[in-house]
């Protein structure tokens, strides 16, 4: 995959650089034509640490370029570009790009995805520059606030459909009550960054809404991203008797955290941590310590939705992501591609495709069922606040009955009507 | 007992550090070369690891036996082809080399395996250990980290002392063209330092592989502690850079047990307190 995203980069400098050669032409055909193209510029980090959330952006955005071939806009076909940028990971990169496709590539709508890394940098950039933008895959807290929103007035361009940290706690106290564990006493393990100080933040984050169910937070403060060493964690967990352990962190610190604790003799029998147990090949890296591990879940293929664009049900996009990589599938597909599903909904309804405003107008009055659920950003009881939607978020845990890591949803107590795939098992 | 479980945890840490850290300080001490790729070779030989453990079935230590040597002439090739064009006078270009390296190590290796996070399956040795005290557990991969790590410090040692190969180290080290005078070959003598550091390497690799996962990108991350333990044990004593990695281990380890959030604080002031007492580092090597 990341070979065909060499190539596309290639392409662009090439494209790029007969586009510098000839300004003249191009913004004098671009003023005169009453222009039906409608460019979407995608931001995505497809190498660098988070390559995993853009691992599938390539085939998503092929196949949605393929289904918005007959796009109609007022009764004429309008001409769909999607120009895709690599943020490689960095968030001053992911600025830089949006930049680029507003300035150089005159895109009309820009989607992003990524964690809050990509998200909010590119959402700010287009709320500067005054064009759409649609992003996901980042907890609404972080992108609303993290980009200094008030909620009272929101932001004019830029607007967002994820789930939000109180969906991860009702889902977290969900599993937890459907252990049966004794001990309420709750180990956390939270890093010093983003997302681990708002998880493990005493008033915003988990304690509290935890201290209201019964259950007691042991958080012996914040580590640094990358650490070696968590045998001061496991102590304070082993002492208080923990029987759970929670918190966020990225796939290498849970894995030297879980097998010092097999060597320090401390065996939770439930172990929820946000973030790191999202992809397939880090469950399959841990081998049979893999199994029974519990973790949020935003989009499987049995959730029961269906795309806008091409009809084809969750399982359907999942199995032809498959077919088409040889990958086991992963939860941002789904997302990445309702990104387009309602570029091309506000491709079809806008009122002038070359206005900014008239854009914008339209990506806010959407109302769409895509294939992680409706959108809209109406008002309604799934906004937060008003450029947010909040999406169905329910519980799982990855099971290897099989052998190969299956991520099974185990309880659905806060989105009812995504199917219950199994039981849950306690660990050990 | 909570505090000797931080203590030894810490020391057994210590020698995960000093086997990051051992490959350069052997370079710098020969060469006086900083090489910023080190991180990568690191996370390098780890891929190596799995692609040999995947081809041959071997067990994640036994695959040392492919992989040691592989690396060393890997290590050997890359200081005949492209290091030595750049010695000098000025320490710069080198380090700039190496920094390109270390780029196009991780974009090569993200070309070739992806962003997937991977590990390489010790099985029961993983998760195994032999409980010392109540309370206090020792594992056993960090113990067979710690005694790797003592191993090589050793054999490094001896090397450097008692063969015939190890003077030759010293004496370009000390004075490389009074050597070349005396008949060694500076670029041949570089290019087997650099082998025996990316062997140094290759255990390292397994062992960080077989303790957490690794992705292209990780090396960096893990090896300024490589730096830091060099920098405490004195540039280029090998016995100091255990020293140091220890001292790096239990100072974060006692952080640790204070607030999670001073572990690393907890290190680097360690580290800085030593730079400001003895500049040089705790043992620097007489010249």
């Amino acid at each position: 995959m990341t070979k065909f995203n060499a190539m596309n980069r290639r392409t662009f400098m090439r494209g790029g650089s007969a586009f510098l050669a000839a300004p003249a032409i191009l913004s004098a055909s671009r003023a005169s034509a009453q222009s039906s193209k409608f460019t979407i510029g995608f931001v995505n980090p497809a190498t660098g640490p988070l390559a995993g959330f853009g691992e599938s952006d390539q085939y998503i955005m092929d196949a949605a370029k393929a289904a918005m071939a007959g796009i109609e806009n007022n009764g004429s076909p309008v001409e769909i570009e999607i120009i895709y940028k690599d943020t490689q990971s960095n968030s001053n990169r992911a600025a830089e790009v949006a930049v680029e496709l507003i300035e150089r590539d005159g895109a009309n709508l820009i989607v992003a995805s990524g964690a809050p890394d990509t998200a909010n940098p590119v959402a700010d950039q287009c709320e500067l520059n005054e064009i759409p933008c649609v992003t996901t895959v980042a907890p609404w807290q972080p992108y609303f606030f993290g980009r200094n929103g008030n909620p009272a007035e929101g932001f004019e361009f830029s607007y967002h459909f994820f789930w939000g940290l109180e969906d991860v706690i009702a889902n977290f106290l969900n599993l937890w009550d459907d252990s049966g564990v004794s001990s309420k006493n709750v180990g956390g393990l939270f890093p010093n960054d983003a997302d681990g100080n708002a998880w493990g933040d005493p008033e915003l984050g988990l304690p509290k809404p935890l201290a209201a169910r019964g259950y007691n937070v042991i958080d012996p403060g914040r580590y640094q991203v990358m650490n070696n060493d968590f045998s001061s964690q496991i102590a304070a967990f082993k002492e208080a008797g923990c029987e759970i352990v929670t918190g966020n962190q990225i796939p290498p610190d849970f894995a030297t955290f879980w097998s010092q604790a097999a060597q320090q003799n401390f065996n939770p029998k439930v172990v929820t941590i946000g973030k790191a147990l999202l992809f397939p090949s880090v469950i399959e890296s841990l081998g049979e310590r893999g199994d029974g591990l519990t973790t949020e879940i935003w989009w499987t293929p049995s959730h029961p939705f269906a795309s806008s664009l091409t009809g084809e049900t969750a399982k359907q996009l999942a199995d032809g992501y498959t077919a088409a990589s040889g990958r086991p599938w992963t939860q941002p597909i789904g997302f990445v591609h309702a990104l387009f599903e309602i570029a091309a909904d506000v491709a079809k309804r806008s009122e002038a495709l070359d206005d900014p405003y008239a854009n914008t107008a339209a990506l806010a009055a959407t109302n769409l069922d895509t294939i992680v659920g409706n959108i809209a950003w109406n008002g309604g009881a799934k906004n937060p606040v008003k450029n947010v939607v909040r999406t169905p978020l329910v519980a799982g845990q990855w099971q290897l009955d099989s052998g190969a890591p299956e991520l099974v949803v185990t309880n659905n107590a806060e989105a009812p009507n995504i199917p219950v795939g199994g039981e849950m098992k306690l660990i050990g | 007992m909570e505090w000797i479980n931080v203590i030894v945890q810490g020391v057994l840490i210590g020698g995960l550090y000093a086997l990051f850290a051992a490959g350069l300080s052997l370079i710098f001490g020969v060469m006086r070369l900083v090489n910023i790729a080190h991180g990568d070779f690191i996370v390098g030989a780890a891929y190596l690891a799995m692609v040999t453990i995947t081809m041959t079935g071997l067990h994640p230590l036994l695959s040392l036996v492919i992989v040691v040597p592989l690396m060393a002439a890997i290590g050997y090739a890359i200081q005949l082809g492209l290091l030595n064009r750049v010695l000098g006078d000025d320490i710069l270009p080198p380090l700039i080399v190496t920094f390109g390296l270390s780029i196009i190590l991780q974009n090569v290796l993200l070309t070739t395996f992806s962003a997937d996070s991977q590990k390489l399956n010790a099985g029961a040795l993983e998760i195994g250990s032999i409980p010392v005290l109540p309370g206090v557990d020792i594992g056993y991969m960090p113990l067979l980290t710690f005694v790797a790590a003592v191993a090589i410090i050793a054999g490094l040692q001896f090397l450097f002392y008692r063969t015939s190969m190890g003077r030759a180290f010293r004496a370009t080290s000390d004075d490389g063209e009074i050597a070349q005078i005396m008949g060694l070959d500076n670029r041949k003598v570089f290019a087997w330092a650099m082998a025996l550091s990316m062997a140094v390497v290759a255990v390292a690799g397994v062992f960080l592989a077989i303790r957490a996962n690794f992705d292209p990108f990780m090396g960096p991350s893990r090896l300024i502690f490589g730096f830091e333990a060099v920098i405490i044990g004195g540039l280029g004593n090998l016995w100091g850079t255990l020293i140091g990695g220890i001292i790096l281990g239990v100072a974060q380890g006692i952080g640790a047990q204070i607030d999670p959030g001073w572990q690393l604080l907890a290190g680097h002031i360690a580290f800085l307190v030593i730079l400001a007492v003895k500049p040089r580092g705790l043992f620097p090597r007489i010249d």
